[in-house]
């Protein structure tokens, strides 16, 4: 083997710390649209490849949801095959370049990296980052030749977890077809993440790359409304469907004031700017309707979009309000350093009691209460407890909720015998992401709650194995993966 | 892409549409609304589905040019094509047995209102139906409502037509003409809704009302359009459109309405300064 003849890398002979990613300064990418982070140069990526050891039992393929054969693709680049690097990706990850930015590394594959023990763990996302890239830059795609078995599949909804299960659908032979309620296919990808955090265009690559694999996309389509379940799998000939649709829901607080003007969910916000286009409003024409002093209730990385959005929409004031702590927020450690780099302030230990408005109906402040953590919740997080007698105004003439999301009630009003949860979601067999009606498979947000791009992959990947096996097809057929 | 197989001006701001949407058609239910959405940065617009024909494949859209987008697409000519259509959607109408029924429609909710007219007949009410209008040159499909109501009454703000004045008038006369009304049906600009309930409320009888808040996505993934019901927050797209006007909160709808006016200003006056040339597609 080639490592024989190299000197053996070890964890004191290697770089300590992470190839820096470069980014665009602070001060200027808070006015502009553009990619905050640049992605590795090759010379980087070398670099950073340089850094992983080769484990022999690596622990960063158990982090990842699909299973990628991290320390094999790093290898390729390190021998400069980038197509290699690609092909071991993508036989497990079809969408790299996303995955490779909005993905939580650092709870994930790099949490596990035998390296990361002792020194900065290999820069796993942004290596994925680079192969994904370089494959949309050079038209790269999984070489397949597939053979159509005449077996016809839904995908219901078009983001991470729908896409993901359609390709390795797709990869065997089966006849998909993706339903999309919105005019422009992506989902979440879409109308959610922004454009300096994940291009439009990218996503729009990865779909164009789908749709050379055979898959068919249908915008415009809301099934339980255009078409019902039982009708695509009685009258239109499905033998099986996916719903990957998410828990585009918004949660409200349900305190006074909310139906005032100038109070919008994340999803409304993040759509008007993200899918919409507002941030190009009056040439588009959808606009936000938003003030110049923002208050974004929730840490969640929604919550950070949500406030790096408004900075750059031209707010005068951004802030972030959250009930815990910066140590308890959901989002990524990254997401949150770059806000407050480019000038997000943070209220921790806050919440909105009450909204008031102005005479015209608009919000002019919220009454606010100061907190402090309590005893841990179950989910293991400090609760939080209101501090008695700490009200107090805090002036805003705009506030976005971005604290989750619920289930659409779309489906389940108009599919009989579709099981939920307690919490609304739909309730899924763990091995075969099965719902309780057969054929019927479901995954991503809309089974979790609102989770991760790479959790509704996973969760897409795990069913397109079981609808697989509920058609008959021979497991065979797919390409070699481990699907979890 | 969605062809409009028929079209028709109604009065310089008023037009129709039949587009061709053959599965929409199939699924649309009186109450039903769909998403337009047209060229590249267009907005999405919900529309209150006006007819459909599930024999033709097409549905129906009565369409008042009030803002840059309902405007602009005034220029599509018929056999031309709208990029988005997205339907139908919130709930179908639930029918209850009524025996005699009042339906109210008013400006761009005249058109609306005649699906559900329809069916109501179908259903063996009597149905007494009070049309608004600015004026006589913009009234449309007088026919249309005269075959299905058993009374029909036209009110024209300058009184160019039928009754002078507006819908609340002839509501209040037929109300005490006929004290065994059931149920009144209301569709048309918040505060003509708001009006007709004023009238209905003192008199409790069960009034239903379409309402048609500023949407984006009309799937329940914004929350845009909620609307206080009887109390609760409630989303028009999903939990609507359609709502027991007694217990909507009429001034808080209306005051969400202006939202984004100073924006929809600033869109129409670019648009107008464009004298109406096809827009640039970036």
């Amino acid at each position: 083997m080639e490592a024989s003849t190299k000197p053996k890398k070890t964890i004191k002979t290697i770089a300590k710390s992470k190839t820096a990613m470069p980014e665009q300064d602070p001060a200027v990418r808070a006015h502009n649209w553009s990619e905050v982070t640049l992605g590795y140069t090759e010379d980087q990526a070398l670099a950073e490849a340089a850094r992983c050891i080769q484990c022999k039992k690596p622990g960063c393929i158990a982090g990842c949801p699909v299973a990628i054969n991290i320390p094999g693709f790093i290898q390729a680049i390190e021998s400069r095959d980038f197509r290699k690097a690609y092909d071991i990706v993508a036989a497990d990850n079809v969408l790299p370049a996303i995955c490779g930015r909005v993905c939580p590394q650092e709870t994930q594959c790099e949490a596990l990296c035998i390296v990361g023990n002792k020194l900065e763990p290999v820069g796993i996302g942004r290596l994925e980052r680079f192969v994904g890239d370089l494959a949309l830059k050079n038209g790269w795609s999984l070489a397949t030749s597939i053979k159509r078995n005449g077996h016809k599949a839904a995908m219901i909804g078009s983001g991470p977890a729908s896409i993901t299960c359609a390709v390795d659908l797709a990869r065997a032979g089966v006849e998909v077809t993706i339903y999309e309620a919105l005019h422009t296919a992506g989902g979440v990808l879409k109308y959610g993440i922004p454009e300096f955090r994940l291009p439009k265009k990218l996503i729009d690559r990865e779909l164009e790359a789908l749709q050379r694999l055979g898959v068919k996309i249908v915008t415009n389509a809301i099934i339980g409304r255009l078409y019902t379940i039982p009708q695509l799998m009685q009258e239109m000939g499905y033998e099986t469907a996916f719903i990957g649709v998410g828990a585009g829901y918004p949660n409200l607080m349900g305190i006074p004031g909310e139906g005032f003007n100038g109070i919008f969910s994340a999803n409304e916000y993040l759509t008007r700017v993200n899918l919409m286009r507002a941030y190009q409003h009056p040439q588009t024409d959808t606009p936000t309707g938003m003030g110049k002093k923002v208050a974004v209730i929730g840490a969640g990385n929604t919550a950070m979009d949500a406030c790096r959005v408004s900075i750059r929409m031209g707010a005068e004031n951004v802030y972030c309000v959250y009930r815990r702590t910066k140590k308890e927020s959901p989002a990524r450690a990254e997401e949150v350093h770059h806000a407050e780099e480019e000038g997000v302030k943070f209220n921790w230990l806050t919440t909105p009691v009450r909204i008031l408005a102005d005479e015209r109906g608009w919000v002019r402040a919220m009454e606010c209460i100061r907190m402090e953590l309590g005893e841990p919740d179950e989910s293991g997080r400090a609760r939080p407890v209101p501090v008695p007698g700490s009200e107090f105004l805090f002036e805003v003439d705009t506030i976005v909720y971005a604290i989750g999301t619920s289930a659409n009630p779309i489906l389940a009003q108009t599919t009989p015998g579709l099981k939920l949860n307690q919490r609304g979601y739909i309730d899924v067999s763990p091995e075969t992401q099965m719902t309780s009606i057969p054929g019927v498979f479901a995954g991503g947000d809309i089974v979790t709650g609102g989770a991760t791009v790479i959790l509704a992959m996973g969760a897409g990947r795990k069913a397109a194995h079981a609808m697989l096996q509920y058609m008959g097809i021979e497991a065979a057929a797919q390409p070699a993966h481990q699907a979890k | 892409m969605f062809k409009i197989a028929k079209r028709e001006q109604f009065s310089p701001v008023t037009y129709l549409w039949k587009l061709e949407a053959p599965d929409i058609a199939k699924a649309a239910q009186p109450g039903n609304f769909v998403i337009v959405r047209h060229g590249d940065g267009g907005e999405r617009v919900p529309l209150t589905i006006a007819d459909f024909d599930r024999q033709a494949g097409t549905i129906t859209l009565v369409i008042q040019a009030v803002g840059k987008t309902t405007t602009s697409l005034m220029d599509l000519k018929e056999g031309e094509y709208l990029d988005d259509l997205a339907g139908p959607l919130g709930h179908a109408r639930h029918f209850d047995k009524v025996k005699k029924v009042v339906c109210v429609g008013g400006g761009l909710g005249v058109a609306p209102t005649y699906p559900q007219l329809r069916q109501y007949k179908q259903n063996g009410a009597y149905t007494i139906s009070i049309m608004g209008f600015r004026s006589k040159d913009l009234m449309f499909w007088i026919d249309r409502f005269k075959a299905e109501s058993d009374e029909l009454i036209i009110a024209t703000d300058d009184g160019s037509f039928g009754v002078k004045g507006l819908v609340t008038g002839p509501l209040q006369e037929v109300l005490d003409k006929h004290q065994d009304v059931d149920e009144v049906l209301a569709i048309g600009p918040a505060i003509m809704m708001r009006a007709c309930v004023a009238v209905t409320k003192p008199r409790n009888i069960k009034t239903i009302v379409s309402l048609n808040p500023i949407m984006v996505d009309g799937t329940g993934m914004c929350g845009g359009c909620r609307v206080t019901v009887g109390g609760k927050m409630a989303f028009a797209c999903v939990d609507g459109p359609e709502f027991d006007g007694l217990q909507v909160d009429f001034d808080e709808l209306m005051a969400r309405a202006k939202r984004f006016d100073s924006s929809e200003r600033e869109s129409m006056r670019l648009f107008r300064e464009r004298c109406h040339l096809p827009r640039q597609s970036s």
